[in-house]
């Protein structure tokens, strides 16, 4: 191991009758960039809200910049930065005064203006906070959570509810940040933002960490098959399917037959030749590459966004 | 220390930038002034005199509906959540709202004293220095009931209801609206639990026959004590996150800031003491009111 900056042990949160994490263990380097991915609902926000001191803990041991959440909270807070979610400003507060205003929080921070000027929020300088674009506020989020130059910084679901266009500008500000070392936190239900993203990605499903690696090995791990997702006129026996010759396994998820398959074109060849013997009809087949997606349904047998 | 300061600047800001800041502390008490001083008090200066204690008093009160709707926004919007993620503490976060409220009340019953003296000719305003201490821990205290109303209530809508059951007790039983002297006396002894009855009763009496501070003492150290025990209350029972429940002593502590006045409502009844002094302020204005219209 590197020098791990942040420590979570099996980490246990409850709300009520519902456990919302349960045993969470993971270590964060220092200069990675750390992804938890995941379902709406997984207990990701809770796990990052207990690391950033917002959320108390059931059991378990968090140790962040070397700090515990809990006692020393407010100490951990001079050393964090984070844009979370569901959270907003006030209306009527200006971008820059919103910016100076969080600067004077902290013992230490950076100049206001220049992070104006790296997150392209210039022009909105003296803009309302509610007249700012989504794409803008976000934007704003990001700097603010850089205001006093954090050691760690945890982002929640940077780009969820963002239309395409200004999620890549999104990932272009988190890139920049990854290439200057910074140690990042992140939560995400999105399979490209993980990809893209993360140095190292931890599965999360119903509050438990089902897998952990960088995105290659995880991928590896699944065996690096193409998927082919199909729809059939007439149901067909998964045993059947699964022994076309090219398909390696086959399983039924909603109305889709989804076949892994080494080598693609054979495979469809034989599964078209297959459905002609029976009179049975294709409807649609799509194709898709190996993604962190195809490690979450072999491990779960749902789709990341059921 | 600055984290409080700078808070406290940007709440000033955001409340001018607020439409709801421009009715609450601008058209509410100015109409109540206007309409005291021009329709009530007909235009003469003992009248008017008489009645700027109470309209000061309303100015003075209104501070709750306010900070109570401004912290339940913030608390709804998430905007809260956001604060929590840095050291700002509870305490910087109230006391912020609270003096910011201050300095936002203060101009405006500094109007109302010019505007009496400009428009209805009033030249005496009696013990300034007790005016003065009673409208600061008036407003601070009146904040601080907003604050405590806000961390007993989990929307906006809860917040307005409560507001308007604090609201009405508080003007029509403490002298506010209608003279105290003139309500039955079964209101007269309810009206005397009231913080709000204090507030009126001091501010008329210092302006009226310039009582000074030492004088007024018991009502101005309960006011100071219940606004330390709402502040408090305010601190215990403050939540970052619209999610996160009311605790179940809530209720308890919010029932805790009664006491104060409970105490001195207790003794009040006993002596008749403050009925009496309204009374006496009531017949000054009116032995000068016929005056007046005698030498007409």
């Amino acid at each position: 191991m590197n020098n791990s900056i942040l420590q979570v042990e099996n980490l246990v949160k409850r709300y009520g009758d519902v456990q919302a994490v349960r045993g969470v263990s993971f270590n964060v380097d220092e200069g990675e960039v750390f992804g938890l991915l995941g379902p709406n609902g997984a207990g990701k926000t809770s796990t990052v809200e207990i690391m950033e001191g917002l959320r108390t803990l059931d059991s378990g041991r968090v140790t962040v910049c070397g700090l515990d959440p809990q006692k020393n909270s407010q100490e951990l807070k001079h050393q964090i930065g984070a844009a979370l979610q569901s959270t907003s400003l006030p209306d009527k507060l200006r971008v820059i005064e919103a910016l100076r205003l969080f600067a004077s929080f902290y013992r230490r921070h950076r100049n206001p203006e220049e992070l104006l000027k790296r997150f392209g929020l210039e022009e909105k300088r003296n803009t309302f906070y509610n007249q700012l674009s989504g794409g803008q506020k976000q934007r704003l989020a990001l700097a603010m959570a850089l205001i006093n130059d954090p050691k760690v910084l945890f982002f929640d679901e940077p780009t969820a509810g963002l239309d395409p266009q200004v999620r890549r500008e999104i990932y272009d500000i988190i890139e920049e940040l990854r290439r200057e070392k910074k140690t990042i936190v992140m939560t995400t239900h999105y399979i490209e933002e993980a990809e893209r993203l993360c140095d190292r990605v931890a599965i999360v499903d119903h509050g438990t960490v089902i897998a952990l690696g960088t995105p290659r090995e995880l991928k590896e791990r699944s065996g690096d098959k193409t998927r082919l997702e199909v729809r059939l006129a007439r149901p067909e026996p998964q045993e059947r399917l699964k022994n076309l010759e090219g398909v390696s396994d086959c399983r039924i998820l909603g109305d889709s037959y989804i076949l892994q398959c080494q080598r693609p074109p054979q495979a469809i060849v034989s599964l078209v030749k297959h459905l002609e013997s029976q009179g049975n009809e294709l409807i649609s087949l799509e194709i898709a590459t190996p993604s962190l997606e195809d490690v979450f349904i072999e491990l779960t047998g749902r789709r990341l966004r059921d | 220390m600055s984290n409080f300061a700078a808070l406290t600047r940007m709440r000033i800001q955001l409340t001018i930038r607020n439409k709801m800041f421009l009715f609450f502390s601008v058209i509410m008490p100015f109409g109540f002034f206007f309409l005291y001083a021009g329709v009530f008090a007909k235009g003469v200066p003992e009248g008017v005199r008489y009645l700027l204690g109470p309209v000061v008093a309303l100015t003075v009160m209104g501070s709750f509906w306010g900070l109570s709707a401004a912290l339940v926004t913030f608390r709804e919007q998430g905007i809260l959540r956001r604060f929590h993620v840095t050291p700002v503490t509870p305490s910087d976060m109230l006391a912020s709202s609270v003096v910011a409220n201050y300095f936002l009340t203060l101009p405006t019953v500094l109007l109302q004293l010019l505007f009496a003296r400009v428009f209805f000719h009033v030249h005496d305003f009696g013990d300034i220095l007790a005016f003065f201490i009673l409208v600061t821990v008036g407003t601070v205290s009146f904040a601080s009931l907003g604050l405590v109303v806000a961390s007993v209530t989990n929307t906006m809508q809860e917040t307005q209801i409560i507001n308007q059951l604090l609201w009405f007790p508080l003007i029509f039983l403490s002298g506010a609206t209608i003279p105290l002297p003139s309500l039955p006396a079964v209101v007269q002894r309810v009206g005397v639990f009231l913080p709000a009855t204090y507030l009126v009763n001091g501010l008329q009496r210092a302006i009226v026959f310039s009582i000074s501070i030492s004088h007024l003492l018991l009502g101005v150290v309960i006011l100071c004590f219940w606004a330390a025990t709402t502040f408090f209350v305010s601190a215990q029972l403050f939540r970052w996150e619209a999610e996160s429940k009311i605790p179940r002593r809530a209720k308890l502590w919010a029932a805790a800031t009664a006491i104060p006045f409970l105490l001195l409502g207790v003794y009040e009844n006993r002596t008749g003491r403050l009925v009496a002094e309204s009374q006496a302020a009531m017949h000054a204005v009116e032995n000068s009111g016929h005056r007046g219209e005698s030498t007409k």
